[in-house]
């Protein structure tokens, strides 16, 4: 859902603001700039697999006898896409791209003698007859294989482009050409992806033998939930209460600026704390109302995005009040006001366009914030349930294999990956639109 | 200059009680004593006796809010809410759910918790201020798009990758400081090393950005081109004018964190195993200990808001322009 929010409002604000001159400006500004759109590129990717995560079905498993099962379990594309990952389940650990299992164990050998050896996996690497030999020239060639499947797919996609949108090469060919050969990046990855992913576990399996490629691609959805969520949640109230603030003054600025005050005052960790907990307990005391864990999950996800919101208006609510302030007292305004114009409309026409530039900051700035706190928090076991698929609770998880003796390095690793690379986008973005937007850059 | 800080001091006053609300309501909206007795007792096996004597001993045996039993000003006096809220203004923090002084404890973990935080500010602010100087000596050269970009990536890491890599690379691999612990004393300085050092790098991305912006805006003004044109060089420029005009936003920027410095830091120290505040209210939120944690929620606010407060004098004391009314 709020996937879908986020890239409909997205589009629309893209929509809208493509038809004013002074929106459009430093629009071209981002995508004239080549870190911009590298970031840009690779944000929406992430989004996509966000919202092919959220996009649900109703699945009928097919049976091992061929037919097709009563019972639908609720899957998104996404994991239908992900289907060999999905269910190429091993037993335990098993390192990336290993053909047999992580822990020595007894099995029987075909002379009927007990060993005690690395057992074969049952998916990864079971192509293979002899892996010692043949792994490392069939991943090689699975590569190259991979990559001229990305560059082809690629190639289709560059002229399916040039065909249906000529007019865009014209009028912005630098952003294109930068994003396209991002494209080409992401294309030859996903290539490689696709070609090894059946065969192999790339990043390896966790504990109970699940992919830990697949964990980090399904922890990408939540990270984008709690972003966009809470920005949905923060923002009526940061706007209106900053507009209010600035604009009324009196005791409608005083209630405000200490409501603020109050809030922003306690440290954030705690009152998150403090509401999680309450969640906790409220759900121990009332499990009927909580039959299934995606219930509590779900219920927590949305609680953690509440209280996150609630915590983090306040930065943006002042620096709203203190733009308004500026701006109720300019020339145009009081024009305005001097014809009758009525005080809810000169808010909505005259003062939110104008301090829009600093909304949008804002968003894009807290953005990679919120990825981050949600690792924190779910470390500490106050962020999401234990059972969603998140970054955190993989890294929370991976603190105990890292005490392992040898050490299970692959989860954290993966996690790390993942998040740097959607923190980092993100940032980049940030500080790019930061710069095509602030006022104070542009003379 | 007297009357504004009165009028402020006076001005936290209400924003202490409404934290003090905000807490209560948040841990009593769902939670009842009752609850909080049988998870301090050890859940199942507990009767109602002993219950109502953890209460009783506790003082959660009245009513939160308002109490019908009591007649006149005792109505809202002999509450939960009241009772244990009086103490709070007056530094009388009480004892904690499992029977502990709060105060006690507290004068006695905020050490630990000073000897990582002090070093830690003093050396990332030093290391900060450095970084943004070289950034800026070297500007629009490929020095100093690299170093942006250092700065970005440090901020894009989670500050849990930090902690897990140095404990494991420079804790277990190569075995230089223990992984975890603390003693008091001498022996404290290989425990806080390393904490210490992921407190400056962690901080360095941001910290430099920061930094770098402050010194361009001063950079950007007429005695900066002035000093050029008299012949300095840029080394002398920035650092003898440019770091010494800067140092009025450094220092009232510093201010506002050296309250905090109290409270430590909450992820740091439980990684660590460090005894300090910091892990002390995380294991008060752990063990849903209400009275700690409303302790140091009360707490943490009071000395933000003198954080604030002092940031607001500085200013005065620092730049003669700024007048307070």
């Amino acid at each position: 859902m709020a996937i879908f929010a986020l890239v409909i409002g997205g589009a629309l604000l893209v929509w809208r603001s493509s038809k004013k001159e002074h929106l459009r400006r430093p629009w071209l500004k981002v995508f004239n700039n080549r870190v911009g759109v590298i970031s840009l590129t690779i944000l929406l990717s992430f989004i996509l697999i966000g919202v092919l995560d959220s996009t649900r079905l109703q699945h009928h498993k097919t049976l091992s006898n061929g037919n097709i099962s009563n019972n639908a379990e609720t899957l998104s594309v996404l994991d239908i896409v992900l289907t060999p990952l999905r269910s190429q389940v091993e037993k335990t650990y098993s390192e990336p791209f290993a053909s047999t299992a992580y822990a020595k164990e007894m099995s029987v050998a075909e002379d009927g003698q007990t060993r005690w050896t690395y057992p074969r996996l049952v998916y990864g690497g079971a192509h293979l007859s002899d892996p010692a030999v043949e792994k490392n020239v069939d991943i090689v060639s699975k590569t190259i294989k991979g990559l001229a499947f990305g560059v082809a797919a690629w190639f289709a996609l560059a002229v399916v482009l040039r065909l249906s949108f000529k007019r865009l090469f014209i009028t912005q060919p630098k952003g294109v050409k930068t994003s396209l050969l991002t494209l080409l990046a992401i294309f030859c990855l996903m290539g490689m992806g696709a070609m090894l992913a059946p065969y192999y576990h790339i990043l390896g399996t966790d504990k109970v033998g699940e992919d830990v490629l697949y964990q980090a691609i399904k922890s990408i959805r939540t990270g984008l939930v709690i972003g966009a969520l809470t920005t949905i949640v923060m923002l009526p109230i940061a706007i209106s209460l900053g507009l209010m603030a600035g604009f009324f003054r009196g005791w409608v600025d005083d209630l405000i600026q200490y409501l603020y005050t109050t809030l922003s005052s306690i440290p954030g960790v705690l009152l998150i704390a403090a509401a999680i907990l309450m969640a906790q307990v409220y759900m121990a005391n009332n499990p009927e109302l909580f039959t299934t864990v995606e219930d509590r999950a779900d219920m927590r996800l949305l609680l953690l995005c509440l209280i996150l919101g609630i915590t983090s208006w306040t930065g943006l609510c002042r620096l709203l009040r203190a733009e308004t302030l500026k701006i109720r007292e300019m020339d145009y305004v009081l024009a305005a006001r001097a014809l009758g114009v009525s005080r809810f409309q000169l808010l909505k026409r005259h003062v939110l366009p104008n301090v829009m530039h600093l909304v949008m900051i804002t968003i894009v700035l807290d953005f990679s914030g919120l990825v981050l706190a949600e690792a924190v928090l779910s470390y500490i076991n106050i962020g999401v349930d234990p059972s969603t698929y998140s970054w955190g609770n993989m890294i929370n998880t991976s603190r105990l294999e890292m005490a392992r003796e040898p050490i299970v390095w692959w989860s954290l690793t993966a996690s790390f990956i993942f998040m740097f690379t959607l923190v980092l986008a993100a940032n980049l973005f940030a500080d790019v639109v930061r710069d095509a937007f602030d006022p104070r850059s542009n003379y | 200059m007297i009357n504004y800080i009165i009028r402020r001091l006076l001005y936290v006053l209400p924003v202490l009680i409404g934290v003090n609300i905000l807490t209560f309501v948040l841990f009593f909206v769902v939670n009842t004593p009752d609850d909080m007795a049988r998870m301090q007792l050890g859940n199942k096996h507990v009767n109602q006796a002993a219950i109502d004597n953890w209460k009783h001993q506790r003082g959660y045996d009245l009513p939160l809010l308002w109490n019908t039993e009591q007649k006149g000003f005792k109505q809202a006096t002999k509450t939960i809410f009241f009772e244990k809220s009086v103490g709070l203004f007056v530094f009388d923090l009480g004892i904690s759910d499992s029977g502990r002084d709060i105060v006690a404890d507290i004068s006695q973990r905020m050490w630990p918790s000073l000897a990582i935080a002090t070093p830690s500010l003093i050396f990332g602010v030093l290391a900060n201020i450095t970084f943004a100087l070289l950034l800026i000596f070297y500007r629009s050269s490929v020095l100093e798009f690299g170093g942006l970009f250092l700065c970005i990536a440090l901020m894009s890491i989670s500050g849990l990758f930090y902690i897990i890599s140095a404990q494991y690379f420079v804790g277990k691999l190569l075995a230089l400081t223990p992984i975890s612990g603390y003693a008091p004393g001498a022996d404290a300085f290989k425990f806080i090393i390393l904490p210490v050092l992921i407190g400056v790098v962690g901080g360095l991305g941001s910290g430099v950005r920061w930094y770098r912006s402050l010194f361009l805006e001063e950079a950007a003004k007429d005695y900066v081109r002035t000093a050029k044109a008299k012949g300095l060089s840029d080394l002398q420029v920035l650092f003898k004018h440019v770091l010494k005009n800067a140092m009025i936003p450094i220092l009232t920027g510093i201010v506002v964190i050296l309250p905090l410095l109290f409270m430590g830091s909450l992820i740091t120290e439980s990684f660590f195993g460090i005894p300090g505040l910091g892990s002390y209210t995380i294991d008060a939120i752990s063990s849903q200990d209400f009275a700690i944690v409303r302790s140091m929620v009360f707490l943490g606010s009071f000395l933000y808001i003198i954080g604030l407060l002092l940031t607001d004098i500085s200013y005065t004391l620092v730049d003669p322009r700024v007048r307070l009314e």
